[in-house]
């Protein structure tokens, strides 16, 4: 056939409707192909976890865990054993010793992995990157969490408070921080899995900060440099070790949103501030009421 | 239905692999294949026409042919190969002038796809860990090859937006590993040492060379328009990738890293570029669901495009290059094309 000819057939052919570039809903896949040959060599997972470096770091952490901080659970049994859960609590400590206290104690309790949510500025730094995605640690980034609560179904611990929270100084713990713009809310809202929230106390003690140094933070590219009661107790020592205060830690009733449907493109701004302010306010009162049970920082 | 293809960048590796697949499929008619250098793969009937890299007679062959399918191979998204300057008339004025041909008045050209990189994702702590089709890139790109393959994806959408009836499929693909190819990290894996970032170890995700060829047959074959992310399934640490291959790795300093690169490159080892040196400390994921969801098979996960790879090189190691080097002769495969002494599959069967 000559060229001539076909480009007529072509013009008049019907024209194949695309819509441009914008994604196409496409059909869920409609069969489970055949699982490929995965010569895999480690056991670090799409998250960089590895399992057995969270078996060792188990086995370093448990004498801290049980002796030095002598963690003290209460309601552990509201943590869902199976199915993806939104796990979030009070953030404090200088060096954040709460995260280890918590991925510990549901790990070895419940035996089911903990995934927690930081500051893309873990991932950014050399070595402590490293352990610390090797450790569970996963950037927070809304895909992220999404992907392991929906699609995993897997236990993320997030501390909405963020820096702000480990940020503060000594003389203002236990007193909340914003929640961010509630976007753990948001996240469990469209995950459909239920928030957890953990009131803890004794991380504030555990490393103090009294005061910050915004030039060195600036120079450094950390989000903050304090100068810790450690450091003056136990001089450069003090960067690294914490004083033993007494951990407890209260499980509180989850939340769910069973009005709510999952996968929605957007939620009510009202709603996410309004749910994220309330669980905000239960947390502060529980740690108001732990507070008030505590004889000794020291032996709780 | 017999197509009309033409394909550009027929001398890099995966335009001669795409027109040699193309060859042996009965309806496609006729390829055309564009380039500056000459084809490094024996094809049977493909016909190879030299052209400058920004392609300028283009819109001349594309009237004079009537193609209806276009297979934009010929992006260079490997910064070590070229100048920037050299680059940026391939990708981007290349780019354009192949745009404006396939859409200019009366043009019979109904399916364009575009074989882009998920460097256009770019590569930072503030990522996803799974960058989806429509997921924007988390900081401003710092290095000319992604600044170039944005420019050109820019292209391509004001493309699609202007001709709507056209299929336009942009195909991203992320690192490509297997037995043939030559990237700069499949160089650095062949290394005696595999060089990494101290104190990072990042993600890593590969796609064997056979499903990136699979994948533009594919789009090619069932004409499903959009972007779509090619990648096998599964993220490995650098230092897991330098295991399967069999190799150790040697630490570079984090700070002041072209100090540790500059004399790689002058002894001709490796070359890594700023964009590979930020994926060798963040990594790099995309979601590649939704080609699946299309209907693509993948053959080989991660690993597997890795493994492949190690196999192909212990192979080598023993036995050196098995396969005899391909040399392109113009006056010959003239003459095999057009000649009347020749006997073509057509004739055999008649």
């Amino acid at each position: 056939m000559p060229p001539g000819d076909r480009a007529n057939e072509k013009a008049t052919a019907p024209r194949v409707a695309t819509a441009a570039l914008v994604p196409v809903q496409l059909p869920p896949m409609s069969k489970e192909p055949e699982p490929l040959d995965d010569p895999r060599r480690g056991d670090v997972d799409e998250w960089g976890r590895s399992e057995r470096m969270r078996e060792v770091a188990r086995r370093v952490y448990a004498p801290l865990y049980e002796r030095w901080f002598r963690v003290e659970w209460e309601g552990l049994e509201k943590i869902p054993t199976d199915g993806g859960a939104l796990i979030i609590a009070n953030h404090a400590g200088a060096v954040p010793s709460d995260a280890p206290a918590i991925m510990h104690g549901i790990e070895t309790e419940l035996g089911r992995p903990v995934y927690g949510l930081a500051d893309q500025f873990f991932k950014g730094a050399p070595f402590i990157g490293t352990m610390w995605a090797r450790n569970g640690g996963v950037v927070a980034h809304p895909d992220n969490a999404y992907r392991l609560l929906r699609e995993q179904n897997q236990l993320v611990l997030v501390f909405p408070e963020g820096s702000k929270g480990t940020g503060k100084t000594y003389n203002e713990r236990y007193r909340l921080r914003r929640f961010g713009r509630g976007g753990f809310v948001e996240i469990a809202m469209r995950a459909g899995v239920p928030i957890v929230p953990i009131a803890v106390i004794g991380a504030e003690e555990s490393m103090p900060i009294l005061f910050k140094v915004p030039a060195l933070a600036k120079a450094l590219g950390i989000p903050y440099f304090p100068i810790t009661a450690n450091m003056l107790a136990l001089g450069p020592l003090g960067a690294a070790v914490y004083f033993p205060a007494k951990f407890k830690l209260r499980v509180l009733d989850p939340v769910t949103f069973p009005d709510v449907d999952p996968d929605q493109p957007r939620y009510s701004r009202s709603r996410i501030m309004d749910e994220s302010e309330a669980i905000r306010q239960r947390i502060q009162e529980q740690l108001y009421d732990m507070l008030r049970h505590r004889r000794s920082v020291w032996f709780g | 239905m017999a197509r009309r293809v033409l394909i550009t960048g027929l001398g890099t590796f995966w335009g001669g692999r795409v027109a040699q697949a193309l060859e042996a499929d009965p309806d496609v008619e006729v390829i055309i294949g564009l380039d500056t250098a000459e084809p490094q793969i024996r094809l049977e009937r493909t016909e190879y026409v030299r052209s400058d890299e920004n392609y300028s007679i283009l819109s001349r062959i594309v009237q004079a042919t009537a193609v209806d399918t276009i297979v934009h191979t010929f992006l260079v998204v490997d910064s070590t190969q070229m100048s920037s300057r050299a680059m940026h008339e391939i990708n981007v004025i290349g780019t354009m002038n192949l745009f404006a041909a396939a859409s200019a008045a009366g043009s019979t050209v109904r399916n364009v796809v575009v074989k882009s990189s998920a460097l256009v994702y770019g590569s930072s702590p503030k990522d996803p860990y799974w960058f989806r089709e429509d997921g924007r890139r988390a900081d401003l790109p710092h290095s000319r090859v992604e600044r170039s393959l944005l420019e050109v994806e820019g292209y391509v959408r004001d493309f699609a937006t202007d001709n709507p009836h056209v299929c336009l499929s942009l195909l991203r693909f992320s690192n490509v590993l297997g037995p043939d190819i030559v990237t700069p990290l499949s160089q650095a894996l062949q290394l005696p040492l595999v060089p990494k970032v101290a104190g990072y170890d990042p993600r890593f995700q590969f796609v064997h060379e056979d499903d990136v060829i699979g994948s533009l047959l594919f789009v090619l074959e069932q004409q499903v328009p959009g972007i779509f992310n090619v990648a096998g399934d599964g993220q490995i640490p650098w230092s897991e990738v330098a295991a399967i291959v069999g190799k150790r790795t040697i630490p570079m300093p984090p700070i002041g890293i072209g100090l540790a690169t500059g004399p790689l490159r002058r002894m001709g080892l490796v070359d890594l570029a700023p964009e590979l040196i930020a994926l060798l400390k963040y990594g790099r994921g995309v979601d590649n669901r939704r080609l699946k969801r299309a209907g693509f098979d993948y053959q080989h996960t991660s690993a597997g495009a890795v493994d492949a790879f190690a196999e192909a090189l212990r192979l080598r190691r023993m036995v050196g290059d098995h396969d005899p080097k391909y040399h392109y002769q113009e006056d010959v495969e003239r003459w095999f094309r057009h000649s009347p002494s020749v006997l073509r599959e057509v004739d055999r069967r008649r």
